[in-house]
């Protein structure tokens, strides 16, 4: 919110330099965005009158003689301006001077004719014809009359002053306005506040045709209305053009500003109804009905539902309650009666209008953040003060005050001392909390250490002896606060829990094994999921939707991160990296059914995503380079990872394997489909050679098999024998089959290993040499014979269940 | 006697020209194997009269000892040849790299969210995680944000229903913790949540760390010396804190936390944009009514409460500037965070 620091001194005399009350607001909760010196980089730039003026013949200029006070009594300054006069007061800037844009002024040869110095614009000033008539117009800025010569123009044109952009909390709406700044200035600067006038006069006059009536009291639990008449169409006086001009107002007319003017001032937002607009003279206020229709001042159609109020005579809308005026029932020249409409609108009900109809006014964000009965008291009367003191209408003696009697009037409660510092854990001496209490114009009564404290009526957020305690302290000052090490609360378990150690853990293990963890986003669109091939009726599919998501790119949370991880890749291989491995553990969000009636399962997941080409040094990527991360892994945390042959939309279809876990299967691992990395966005050059590998694995069913207990066996010390084994066996025939057949024919079989395996025109096209190194163990020694009766058993059993003849 | 001398100079010449282990053995063959000229020469013991057998069998073996010294020798340097040779050939360019892949490394976010966890796991507090998908009650209502007060806007929301949604900041756990535990409680939040809202300095996701302590007689002085505590963990020795008044619903009073700028000790720089203070995290005394709403007598317990967001701590730390960097991935940036 902007206020202009000379409106604030309306109020409070402030002693302080202006960056001073900056820091003190922001010591007192609020923080001064910005502040900005309205004079800013105007330097010596003065009242001067033109004493003569003449043409230079044979240019466009004009030859002036202008008597700038104790800057020179008669300084020639050229200029190009045709609307200069014989005895006009205007802002002359004179050598050394400075002006906004960086411009300084030096004497200068213009037509072989030395000027020194320039007459100024408004706009060279950086002001418009808001703030000072005659700012816009084609030529010279023209100064009244009274103006003083050789005064400096910041104090002539009131630039001299401070605009404050100050960022008010949801919990202080009292403070949207000026006059609520003020009390809090007041306060902490230990200054009575001056009010603003809310005095006025009614005459006679009444109207009794006009009706007000609420009937929906519970989205409007107050309304004032107040007939005026008699009035007069003219332009503010520049004062208050001002003002509001710096708080973004543009002035319209007298009775438009007042209102304008009082919710800056009070922070009640105000509204003109032309009476004569007014069918039936009636004001009634109740919801809109379903596909209700009006036209706002900004000359838009809105369509309205019955969660939206509006104001209506006796046959259709007239304003949009809270948001905006109908263009209906706008102040012309022409009116002459006028209704005026101070209210308290529900802060939710304008909130969701606005959004709704996305249209944010000045008015709406008052009311959305919350106005208070006594501020709609104050409000009316202050706008009907500044009708009669500016001479802009009578005031009738027409009033109107319809209330859902919700205001109790203010809040009254008992405090203790020891309550109050027992929140914040220092001794704020009684006397200092019943003195800052009153400064913020709290009630108190003393009995002993009990207050009793009376709200001010503004103050609806105080209710209880913790909101006293931020009053005090804040105003008291957070530097007195002793920073203490929990005195309390001492002993407690705290640390990493065992899954949390494992994950860690797993996460370093991933990192040594040159993977760099990632981060992505937990949501994006279901072109995700196109683009790695699932099927129409995959249950991936079955994602959980955003009713609003900011961009259709994240507009369902991840039901599978190989996306994520793809996209990861490409981004890297965009940037120039010829290979790269990634990680991420997070959730993936699994709806048990949709729409949502209960929260969708966060299964947590391990994804990895290996890149390369191969090349002659270096690592490369292939799918067993990320099996063995996938073994390391396993075995690092005594799991075993049983890998077969599986089938994935998005994975080669002979470079694919289901992995399993204690039975359970647990995820994929696989080689990228060509035809996917075809269609990633990056360059065709680069796609050649690439290998992309994904694996991704249910981390929520890993967590479940960790081993939490581990029991120390000793070494057996008995002799172990090993036989190498070569076999000639079916391409088809898998390597776990094998090793399943091994395990079933032989308990001793403690280790087998995979030594070597080819395939050649010599044995076949349909075969394969597998050669397995085969260890025994047994609570005994191995014998010889042992190892060869085992291995014979393994042999004959391999060639009758699988074909596998020994080479 | 026979004269052997020929048969020396001969063997003499011959070991000479040996210049590997193929012609040693063919060496041995000549002149040592059982069918060479010294094992002939025994042969010729048949035609040696009786009287000089003797003398001539140990000439022989005189001559075959000799010839198997030399043999030894040639044998030894041929080995140490030999040797030499391997070492020769096997020798590397030791000053290629041996490395294969770059080693990986956590992501800055995981780094500087682990080193907050230990700060706090070091002072009792227990790491709880808590669901991402939360509901109104938990998010909003139970923690004091009521359905028509204007602090619902200061968090744009990403609804699933009318009631679910992704939680807006971690601080639903305290609900949770407090649901589920009696005083006295630490426990630290860390975690995703998401608002819609994407710029420089904020992205729709993004991390949280959430603190509870509540207990008998917690109160600000806490919430101080507990911060203070963080950021000379976090910052170095000599960062300190200050508190200043804000807004919260859960909390009151509740207060914005500033820490004394590292970069310029409080003189005042750009980074701090010359106040000699960064804001880093938000707290205050846990509200009354957050704690009856989760069965805790505020007449006996107090709590204090403070969230930090784990981005913003990690910019500051590494003087990243833009928020994007954490999510775009790239190995470039990735792999600086080595530690």
């Amino acid at each position: 919110m902007k206020i202009l620091f000379s409106w604030l001194k309306d109020y409070v005399d402030i002693e302080c330099a202006p960056l001073e009350l900056v820091d003190k607001l922001f010591g007192a909760g609020f923080e001064v965005e910005e502040i900005t010196y309205l004079g800013q980089n105007i330097e010596k730039v003065v009242v001067g009158e033109v004493t003569s003026i003449e043409k230079y013949e044979g240019t466009h200029l004009y030859i002036c003689h202008v008597d700038c006070g104790s800057f020179g009594a008669d300084n020639v300054i050229l200029t190009g301006a045709d609307n200069v006069f014989k005895g006009a007061k205007v802002p002359a800037a004179v050598v050394g001077a400075k002006l906004p844009g960086g411009i300084e002024i030096a004497p200068r040869k213009m037509a072989d004719m030395m000027s020194y110095g320039m007459l100024c614009s408004g706009g060279e000033l950086g002001i418009d014809e808001n703030w000072q008539k005659g700012a816009e117009v084609n030529g010279i800025l023209i100064l009244p009359e009274d103006a003083t010569v050789g005064e400096d123009i910041k104090k002539t044109l009131a630039l001299d002053d401070y605009v404050l952009d100050i960022s008010i909390t949801a919990n202080r709406p009292d403070c949207q306005s000026v006059l609520g700044i003020a009390r809090e200035v007041a306060a902490f600067l230990n200054k009575p506040l001056k009010e603003p006038d809310y005095s006025y006069n009614c005459t006679e006059v009444t109207k009794p045709e006009i009706s007000v009536a609420v009937d929906a009291l519970d989205l409007c639990p107050r309304y004032l209305g107040h007939y005026i008449y008699d009035v007069q169409h003219f332009e503010s006086p520049m004062w208050m053009k001002r003002r509001l001009s710096v708080c973004g107002f543009a002035s319209i007319d007298a009775i438009v500003d007042v209102t304008n003017y009082v919710l800056v001032e009070i922070g009640q937002p105000m509204h003109a109804y032309d009476l004569d607009t007014l069918e039936g003279k009636s004001i009634i206020v109740r919801r809109a009905n379903d596909n209700e229709k009006i036209t706002t001042l900004d000359e838009k159609e809105r369509v309205l539902t019955r969660e939206n109020l509006l104001i209506c005579d006796k046959s259709k809308g007239v304003g949009l309650a809270g948001i905006m005026g109908g263009l209906n029932s706008e102040i012309e020249q022409k009116t002459a009666e006028i209704l005026l409409e101070a209210a308290k609108f529900r802060r939710d009900n304008v909130r969701k209008t606005s959004r709704a109809l996305g249209l944010h006014t000045d008015a709406a964000a008052r009311f959305e953040k919350g106005v208070d009965e006594y501020g709609v008291e104050c409000g009316m009367a202050r706008a009907l003060n500044l009708v009669q003191t500016l001479g802009i209408a009578k005031i009738g003696n027409s009033h109107f005050d319809v209330s859902a009697g919700e205001d109790k009037g203010s809040a009254v409660f008992d405090v203790t001392v020891s309550k109050v510092n027992s929140v914040l854990g220092i001794d704020v001496p009684q006397a200092e909390i019943v003195r800052i209490l009153k400064s913020l114009q709290f009630g108190v009564a003393e009995n002993g250490e009990n207050l009793t404290v009376t709200v001010p009526r503004w103050r609806t957020d105080v209710e209880n002896y913790q909101d006293i305690a931020e009053e005090v302290i804040r105003e008291y000052g957070y530097s007195h606060v002793i920073p203490r090490f929990l005195d309390s609360a001492k002993v407690t378990n705290g640390g990493l829990t065992f899954l949390q150690d494992k994950e860690l853990a797993a996460k370093k293990l991933l990192c040594g094994e040159g993977y760099f963890e990632v981060q992505t986003l937990a949501m994006y669109s279901p072109r995700e999921l196109d683009m790695i091939l699932f099927p129409d009726n995959a249950s991936e599919r079955t994602a959980v939707e955003l009713l609003n998501p900011i961009t259709a790119n994240l507009s369902i949370m991840r039901t599978v991160m190989a996306p994520c991880m793809i996209n990861v890749i490409a981004d890297n291989v965009k940037t120039d990296h010829s290979e790269g491995r990634f990680f991420e553990i997070a959730n993936v969000y699994l709806p048990k059914s949709l729409p949502l009636t209960e929260p969708p399962l966060e299964r947590k997941t391990l994804c990895l995503g290996a890149f390369g080409t191969t090349p002659a040094r270096g690592a490369g990527e292939s799918f067993f380079a990320v099996k063995e991360t996938l073994e390391i892994f396993a075995a690092a945390n005594g799991l075993e990872f049983r890998f077969e042959r599986g089938e994935c939309s998005f994975m080669h279809p002979g470079i694919c394997a289901d992995i399993f876990c204690g039975g359970k299967k647990i995820g994929q691992l696989g080689k990228l489909r060509y035809e996917i990395v075809e269609n990633l966005n990056i360059a065709e050059g680069k796609k050649s050679d690439l290998n992309i590998i994904i694996a991704e694995l249910d981390y929520s069913e890993i967590e479940r098999q960790y081993k939490r207990e581990m029991k120390y066996s000793a070494p057996s010390g008995f002799a172990k024998a090993s036989r190498d084994i070569s076999l000639l066996c079916d391409k088809k025939t898998l390597c776990v089959e094998i090793e399943d057949v091994i395990k079933q024919t032989s308990s001793l079989c403690a280790e087998i290993k995979l030594i070597d395996s080819f395939e050649s025109e010599k044995l076949g096209t349909d075969k394969k040499s597998l050669t397995f190194t085969l260890t025994f163990a047994d609570n005994a020694d191995i014998t010889d014979e042992t190892a060869d009766k085992e291995t014979d058993n393994i042999v004959s059993a391999l060639n009758e269940k699988l074909g596998a003849i020994r080479r | 006697m026979k004269d052997f001398s020929e048969i020396k100079e001969q063997v003499k010449a011959k070991i000479a020209e040996v210049k590997d282990g193929a012609q040693l053995s063919e060496f041995w063959q000549s002149y040592l194997g059982k069918t060479g000229v010294i094992s002939g020469l025994m042969k010729e013991m048949k035609s040696v009269p009786p009287e000089e057998k003797p003398l001539f069998g140990k000439a022989v073996n005189e001559v075959r000892e000799w010839a198997q010294e030399l043999y030894s020798a040639k044998q030894a340097e041929i080995k140490r040849i030999e040797l030499e040779q391997r070492y020769e050939r096997e020798t590397v360019d030791v000053t290629m790299p041996a490395l294969k892949r770059k080693p990986g490394n956590l992501h800055p976010l995981t780094l500087v969210k682990q080193q907050m966890i230990e700060v706090f796991a070091g002072m009792g507090f227990e790491i709880a995680e808590y669901p991402e998908i939360e509901d109104d009650d938990h998010n909003f209502t139970r923690l004091n944000v009521l359905k028509d007060h204007p602090s619902r806007d200061m968090q744009d929301t990403f609804w699933l229903t009318e009631d679910l949604l992704l939680r807006t900041h971690t601080s639903p756990g305290q609900i949770r913790t407090m649901d589920r535990e009696k005083p006295p409680i630490k426990v630290l939040i860390p975690g995703k949540v998401f608002r819609s809202d994407s710029d420089a300095t904020h992205s729709p996701m993004f991390m949280q760390m959430e603190g509870l302590v509540v207990d008998k007689g917690i109160t600000l002085c806490d919430l101080q010396g507990m911060l203070d505590q963080f950021v000379r963990q976090i910052f170095g020795d000599g960062a300190k804190t200050r508190l200043r008044p804000s807004y919260f619903p859960f909390t009151e009073p509740s207060v914005e936390v500033d820490v004394s700028c590292f970069e310029c000790g409080g003189k005042g720089c750009s980074l701090c944009k010359g106040t000699g203070w960064i804001e880093v995290l938000g707290g205050g005394v846990v509200n009354k009514k957050v704690l009856e709403n989760c069965g805790i007598d505020p007449e006996v317990y107090s709590g204090l409460a403070f969230g930090i967001g784990i981005e913003r701590i990690t910019m500051l730390k590494y003087g990243i500037t833009n928020m994007g960097m954490f999510f775009a991935n790239d190995m470039d940036f990735l792999e600086q965070f080595k530690a």
